[in-house]
């Protein structure tokens, strides 16, 4: 039985919320069977995020895209490739959902502070308070070969640089005067006078002088998403984030993130339960625990087939494989390259190629596993997965929610686009049975279904205070 | 263009397109005076719906969502008239599914925002419409512009060069991935067919002596296949792009301002001659007669709050005088872009008198549900530039 102590004053909400992930250009996605759709038709995108509101879902997401995957050079061939804009997307399924909060993976070193802040302030306003940013931080001038300003940032400046860029859209956010904007036509004028700053910032990498445009939303801005890891990463995400998606599934792991990240936030000046945990996820259901294995079985053969294994290890010998049988041994020859250089766009790089390998066919041979095999457990979510019957899963989670060791779940779809299908029509339901989902929205912007808190203006923080603790309770 | 559109149907009269500018509470500074709705309701997407379903049903053909930062009123946040705007894209894409035969085409500012984004964006715009998507060319000659995102400021003959490399990226990467890329072969375990991905190497030529690192390249290939409709259709006001870059075909269509209603039959025989394979189409302010009110006298009301500046002709009068201005128009020009002073009350006007009567005409091209922004234009779906060159390579293999 874990410890599921948190402390610092932590409360468990005892509920979950649920968002989906529609996954862009990972082997996750089994687009080799038969019901796989389009990727990128509208009709996909519309079927499943109305099937997420269908379950109330909370959120919806969608990656970024600023370069294609590469592997030998040439772009990655053998899983989805190609996906829209993010906000365009999203600002387009705002016209054709009504509660579900939309977020947008950005970049900080590819976008422009001003012109970010500015779509995702539309996003927000066109969707009546739902959009919200999960904020990325790629730095290399691989991805930036495609922008103006190409890879102009240090990796150990990432975060200084990513909090100055997020500090820099909640000051435009929180520019316009709450009641600035009149009543009535018939009003002398349209703002009230003054009642919108323009926002300098001057820093290392950037400058913008900028009059904002837009009044802040039913959510007063959108809400933050954060997923880095790193020490540095979770304390950027405890002084800025509203959500992390960082995976620590395990239920021993995930109360332990919990423990590091609640700490983290105290210790940044917020309340121990203002950032939300809502893990990536996989769920793979059926009726009954056999066929749910035996489905899982069959998802993880489509996630990584013989093709996918080959390229796999290609990437990290960095040469062609062809000749090696996916269903033998790992290759006896070496890797060409000193370092590892892993599909251009995701995942490490930088390992030394040939201890790599050694301790690979090491590893495989020590557990007797193919190419495939091997390649299949390298990468398959084994931790971040849930595999069972409804029921048995349901028990499971209603014991995460119990503990407090998260808020919710990402999931990420294997089936485009009927993949929440079952999560929605199924396991809902029994979660709803267990008291530990909602049985309907709270509200109608994602800060209310998240159950987070008005967020305090960035430059006028003492006046909101006063007014809460006069007029409200202090949150 | 305009021959393709036509040649079809010889016998019959030229038919023409109507475009209807959305932004606002409509084109005059001081419109939200006269709207029906609250002022905080302009900005959300209540009324973007609104306004593109009333546009649609209307019979326009077009809309159209302008961008970028506000008139000099509005900067000094005197908060007169209305300083806040959507981003047009966002507000073209929104209402993209909801519509089912209007083309939505967002103004993008080509000179501070990244060309990258700006096609991608475009290209999605591209998928969540079916294939209505078209793209306003703005190049912005504010120093506000340049303040936001911390560039130094473009001007004069710069602006041109920069928006004709910005249509040049775009319009590579639209075509960087052949229509028939993404294959899906099991048999292969292979998605795409990375022959038919192309890198776009874009160098840009831009060379301003005064700004640092103002040259930049782009790699590609994009990162969403090919829009459906192959290339979207470029619209740019005429005087932006220079003679050569029209005749490269960075354009496909110009948007023509005149003085006066009068005069835009030269400007329209101008823009024609200097980019004969280019639409044409006319920029017209427009002011009705409506509720019993004068035209001219709602627009001295409006007017003396805030006077109503445009470099566009202007119309004020009543519905039939329009219809007939409209009718005479779309003799030389292929479309008409109308730009009326308060949206909730012109528009109106216009539903119910002015295009049942061009109809009546047959002077209007029929609203083709489904049928992409190319088809209206009378251009043909394009293959891509590099599906050409791939083919002797692939001999060679």
């Amino acid at each position: 039985m874990a410890d599921t102590h948190i402390g610092n004053g932590f409360v468990p909400s005892g509920q979950l919320q649920l968002g989906v992930f529609f996954q862009g250009v990972n082997s996750g996605t089994v687009w080799k069977s038969p019901e796989s759709g389009s990727q990128t038709d509208f009709e996909s995108f519309r079927r499943i995020a109305q099937t997420a509101e269908r379950g109330l879902f909370a959120a919806f997401f969608l990656g970024e895209g600023l370069r294609l995957r590469e592997h030998l050079g040439r772009p990655h061939a053998l899983d989805v490739v190609g996906r829209p804009d993010a906000q365009t997307m999203l600002a387009a399924l705002a016209s054709v959902t009504t509660r579900i909060g939309l977020v947008a993976t950005q970049n900080t070193t590819y976008n422009d502070p001003a012109d970010l802040a500015h779509r995702l302030s539309s996003l927000d306003l066109l969707s009546g308070g739902r959009a919200a940013w999960n904020v990325v931080t790629t730095d290399n001038a691989w991805t930036g070969a495609n922008f103006r300003r190409g890879g102009y940032l240090d990796h150990a400046d990432r975060y200084v640089h990513a909090e100055a860029f997020v500090t820099t859209a909640k000051r435009i956010w929180d520019s316009w005067e709450d009641g600035a904007i009149a009543e009535t036509p018939a009003a002398s004028a349209w703002a009230a006078p003054g009642s919108a700053r323009p926002v300098h910032h001057g820093g290392k990498h950037y400058t913008v002088d900028y009059v904002p445009r837009l009044p802040r939303s039913a959510q007063y801005r959108p809400v933050l998403f954060q997923a880095g890891d790193s020490p540095e990463g979770r304390d950027f995400a405890a002084r800025q984030a509203d959500v992390i998606f960082s995976a620590h599934p395990r239920l021993d792991d995930a109360l332990s993130f919990r423990r590091d990240i609640v700490e983290r936030t105290v210790k940044a000046g917020r309340g121990a339960n203002d950032v939300k945990i809502m893990p990536a996820s996989e769920f793979i259901l059926a009726a009954t625990p056999q066929e749910a294995l035996e489905k899982k079985n069959w998802v993880r053969s489509l996630q990584i087939g013989p093709e996918q294994a080959i390229a796999y290890l290609e990437q990290f010998w960095g040469r062609e494989l062809q000749g090696f049988d996916p269903d033998g041994p790992l290759p006896d020859i070496d890797p060409v390259v000193e370092e590892t250089s892993e599909t251009r766009g995701s995942g490490f790089h930088g390992a030394k190629a040939k201890q790599l390998a050694d301790q690979w066919r090491a590893e495989a041979k020590d557990k007797g596993l193919s190419i495939r095999q091997f390649v299949s457990a390298r990468t398959s979510r084994g931790d971040s997965s849930f595999t069972g019957s409804y029921t048995e899963v349901a028990d499971r989670l209603a014991e995460y929610a119990r503990t407090g060791a998260v808020d919710g779940f990402n999931i990420s779809p294997w089936l485009i686009p009927t993949g929440l299908d079952d999560i929605v029509n199924h396991l809902v339901p029994a979660l709803q049975e267990r008291g530990v989902y909602p049985t309907e929205y709270a509200g109608s912007t994602l800060r209310e279904n998240l159950g987070l808190a008005t967020p305090v203006r960035q430059d006028n923080a003492d006046t909101v205070r006063l007014r809460l603790t006069v007029g409200e309770q202090l949150l | 263009m305009s021959t393709a559109a036509n040649s079809s149907t010889p016998s019959a009269a030229r038919r023409g397109f109507l475009a209807l500018e959305l932004d606002g509470d409509g084109g005059h500074p001081a419109a939200w005076r006269k709207a029906r709705h609250t002022p905080a309701e302009l900005l959300d997407g209540t009324r973007v719906r609104a306004t593109v379903l009333a546009a649609e049903s209307a019979g326009f053909h077009v809309a159209t969502f302008a961008d970028g930062a506000l008139p000099p009123a509005a900067d000094s946040l005197d908060g007169r008239d209305i300083p806040g705007r959507l981003n047009a894209l966002q507000r073209a894409a929104f209402a993209g599914p909801i519509t089912g035969s209007i083309v939505l085409v967002p103004e993008v500012d080509t000179v501070y925002t990244e060309p990258f984004h700006i096609s991608t964006q475009l290209a999605s715009l591209d998928y969540v419409s079916g294939g209505r998507a078209g793209w306003l060319v703005a190049a912005s000659d504010q120093a506000v512009d340049a303040a936001a995102v911390g560039r130094s400021f473009v001007s004069a003959d710069g602006l041109g060069r920069e928006a004709a490399a910005s249509i040049e990226v775009s319009r590579r990467l639209w075509d960087s991935w052949e229509d028939d890329a993404v294959i899906r072969d099991v048999a292969t375990g292979r998605y795409i067919d990375v022959d038919k991905l192309h890198y776009v190497d874009f160098a840009s030529t831009v060379d301003f002596a005064s700004t640092a690192g103002a040259g930049y390249s782009v790699k590609g290939p994009s990162i969403i296949p090919r829009p459906l409709q192959g290339q979207l259709p470029v619209l740019a006001p005429a005087g932006l792009l220079s003679a050569d870059q029209l005749s490269a075909g960075a354009a496909d269509a110009v948007l023509v301002s005149a003085p006066t209603p009068e005069l835009l039959a030269g400007e329209i025989a101008e823009a024609r001659a200097a980019a004969p394979a280019a639409a044409v189409i006319a920029e017209l302010d427009v002011v009705l007669d409506a509720r019993g009110q004068s035209a001219a006298g709602r627009l001295a009301e409006l007017d003396a709050h805030t006077p109503w500046q445009s470099s566009r002709a202007r119309f004020v009068g009543t519905a039939a005088a329009l219809t007939e201005l409209l009718g005479s128009v779309l003799e030389t020009a292929d479309g008409v872009r109308l730009h009326p002073a308060v949206l909730d009350v012109d528009l109106e006007e216009l539903a119910q008198l002015v295009l049942p009567a061009l109809r009546r005409r047959g002077v209007l091209a029929p609203q083709q549900p489904g049928s992409t922004f190319r088809n209206l234009l009378g251009l043909q779906r394009p293959a891509s530039r590099y599906a050409a060159v791939s083919v002797p390579s692939a001999a060679n293999n």
